[in-house]
């Protein structure tokens, strides 16, 4: 801890003498020496990159899969020719729409822990935080596809959509028909006058579970399309972050929160948020988040939602119940109705410290979409 | 006037390669700052993938189109993200705008920075001054066209591209961002410069440094 809080002393003083450096210079020969000193600690990688249990950063994303597929031989397959791509043993039937998720990995279990029999079909495996390429995209989409046509489904991110829609591109020469329809549930990343600009977050697992009931009950490629854009409009996330990650391939952290800091709002790749400030109390950081969240909903008395209290990956389960009481209290008084809550690992983001909290407004359709039976390799309902 | 060969365009991608595995910690130093921290990971697994591709290639009898072609493709395949649709896009342009040709004038590596400017655009629908790389292949692409237009020699010609694109990159820290990931910062991407034009600026210096020398 001592060293930790020696090398931080070091690398600020470092930052801050080295903007200093050009007025000083000139009248201090101390603050050059200061500089030397304090570079020479990171030269000699007295700066600590992150503990992780890795073989080697750039084999984690495969050597994860490797391990999924060992635990769950009777549920995941890899698609033929394509390591990437990864597919449900149960899950594409003739005369059904397959349904293809991904994105980048590290926010496990989202994509792929979603990939079952009455969800997702196929999931396209990204390197971490970065979009699949189209090949893997397109070998899922064979793999999912039973005539019927695809429904392509993945948070709104620019790498994610220029790979898909490559994607489905080269697959409109086979004649193999993709919708695609973008999650957008992140309240924080953009107003609400921009809805179809905002990223796709932990909400996703609503939308990709309703979506995949309708895949399941054999609904047309429209009607299905139709399902997943209603879920998307009906789902809303805020996030909170209290401490960063860092990517296997680097060890260092992605963003800068001091240690009495949170920041409302940040996105699951550590995308800077709304809101930055001193860290509060459970409640009242609930509060903060569900007002904006209810702010946008327009709830009546007797209306019924789903609630999803994430975390981002290292805030434990403790914090989220801790959490999801005040959600609750909260939902209760505005006479909302809690038909589901899941409370969990639902998208996270590799170790960041944080959590999310999503509301779906339920309508009859969505109630039966969400209660439609699944069983993925990391996720089941009936 | 000395002409470009497959072997000089294999090790222009070699350059490339060493020179953003260089550059690597600073990008995602910048990347971090704005965005998610992976460009100088992404941009080095993209062109380690592509020295790997070309290192099998028999540069005898491959013509320089083949090469950009297998470049993007392994590029793309290694990356996805944003970087791999726009640099694939970027290479598969510069192959066809020297289809046919085994070897490589001047006046050709002018076309393929054009046309890597012009494939970037139109895959990311990007526009100027939104803070991305194409603040710095746009100021490139026309610099160079002007350069070559005015009777410059390659090197000279690849200079004022390469300084038209290092402005260009620095030009991107009094930017607000509206496209990509740091759109979603607004005011708080304003003096940072933007992690894919810094590459892109590497990219154009490593093509200067094995084509002129």
């Amino acid at each position: 801890m001592l060293l930790v809080q020696k090398q931080n002393q070091y690398a600020n003083t470092f930052r801050e003498a080295t903007i200093a450096l050009p007025s000083l210079c000139e009248v201090s020969t101390e603050c050059c020496k200061l500089v030397c000193s304090a570079g020479s600690w990171i030269a000699k990688g007295l700066i600590m990159l992150t503990k992780k249990i890795i073989n080697n950063g750039n084999a984690a994303v495969d050597e994860m899969l490797e391990g999924i597929l060992a635990a769950h031989p009777g549920a995941l397959r890899r698609a033929s020719d394509s390591p990437r791509s990864i597919v449900a043993v149960d899950g594409p039937r003739p005369g059904k729409v397959g349904l293809v998720i991904g994105g980048g990995s590290g926010h496990e279990p989202t994509f792929l822990g979603f990939v079952g029999k009455g969800l997702a079909d196929a999931a396209a495996i990204g390197n971490v935080f970065a979009s699949p390429p189209p090949d893997p995209i397109v070998a899922c989409a064979m793999a999912a596809s039973g005539g019927a046509g695809v429904l392509f489904m993945y948070g709104n991110y620019a790498g994610d959509v220029m790979n898909f829609d490559m994607a489905a591109e080269m697959l409109a020469m086979d004649d193999i028909e993709v919708r695609t329809v973008l999650t957008t549930d992140d309240v924080a990343s953009a107003p609400r006058s921009k809805r179809e600009t905002r990223r796709g977050v932990a909400g996703n697992f609503f939308i990709f579970k309703a979506a995949g009931a309708a895949c399941d009950l054999n609904l047309s490629l429209a009607e299905c399309e139709r399902v997943a854009r209603k879920a998307n409009d009906h789902t809303y996330t805020m996030g909170v972050a209290l401490s960063p990650c860092s990517l296997p391939q680097t060890r260092r952290h992605n963003f800068d929160l001091g240690p009495d800091e949170m920041e409302i709002g940040m996105g699951i790749h550590g995308e800077p948020g709304i809101a930055r400030g001193a860290l509060k109390p459970a409640d009242q950081i609930v509060d903060d988040m569900l007002d904006r969240i209810l702010d946008e909903m327009s709830l009546s008395r007797g209306d019924r939602v789903a609630v999803l209290v994430n975390s981002l990956g290292s805030t434990p389960l403790m914090e989220l119940y801790i959490m999801n009481r005040r959600v609750k209290q909260r939902l209760d008084s505005a006479g909302v109705a809690i038909h589901a809550t899941w409370v969990g690992y639902y998208c996270t983001s590799l170790e960041m410290a944080g959590a999310s909290i999503t509301l779906m407004h339920l309508d009859a359709e969505l109630t039966r979409m969400l209660d439609h039976p699944c069983n993925c390799a990391m996720f089941r309902v009936g | 006037m000395q002409q470009i060969t497959t072997p000089q365009l294999v090790k222009m991608f070699d350059a490339i390669t060493d020179a953003l595995s260089a550059d690597k910690d600073r990008l995602c130093a910048l990347d971090g700052a704005i965005g998610d921290a992976d460009h100088g990971v992404a941009m080095e697994l993209g062109f380690n993938a592509v020295r790997i591709a070309l290192s099998t290639i028999d540069t005898s009898t491959t013509e320089p189109t083949t090469v950009f072609n297998l470049a993007a493709k392994s590029f793309l395949n290694a990356v996805g993200a944003s970087s791999g649709p726009l640099y694939a896009t970027a290479l598969l342009r510069a192959g066809a705008a020297v289809k046919g040709k085994a070897l490589l004038a001047d006046s050709d590596v002018v076309h393929i920075v054009q046309a890597m400017a012009k494939g970037i655009q139109e895959r990311g629908k990007a526009e100027p001054g939104e803070k991305t790389m194409i603040d710095a292949w746009q100021p490139a692409s026309r610099a160079i066209e002007t350069a070559h237009a005015d009777g410059l020699d390659l090197v000279q010609c690849l200079e004022a591209a390469l300084s038209a694109a290092r402005d260009g990159a620095e030009a991107t820290k009094t930017m607000i961002a509206t496209k990509g990931r740091s759109a979603r910062l607004g005011d708080r991407s304003l003096g940072h410069m933007d992690p894919g034009a810094a590459s892109a600026v590497t990219i154009i210096a490593a093509i200067k440094s094995a084509l002129a020398g």
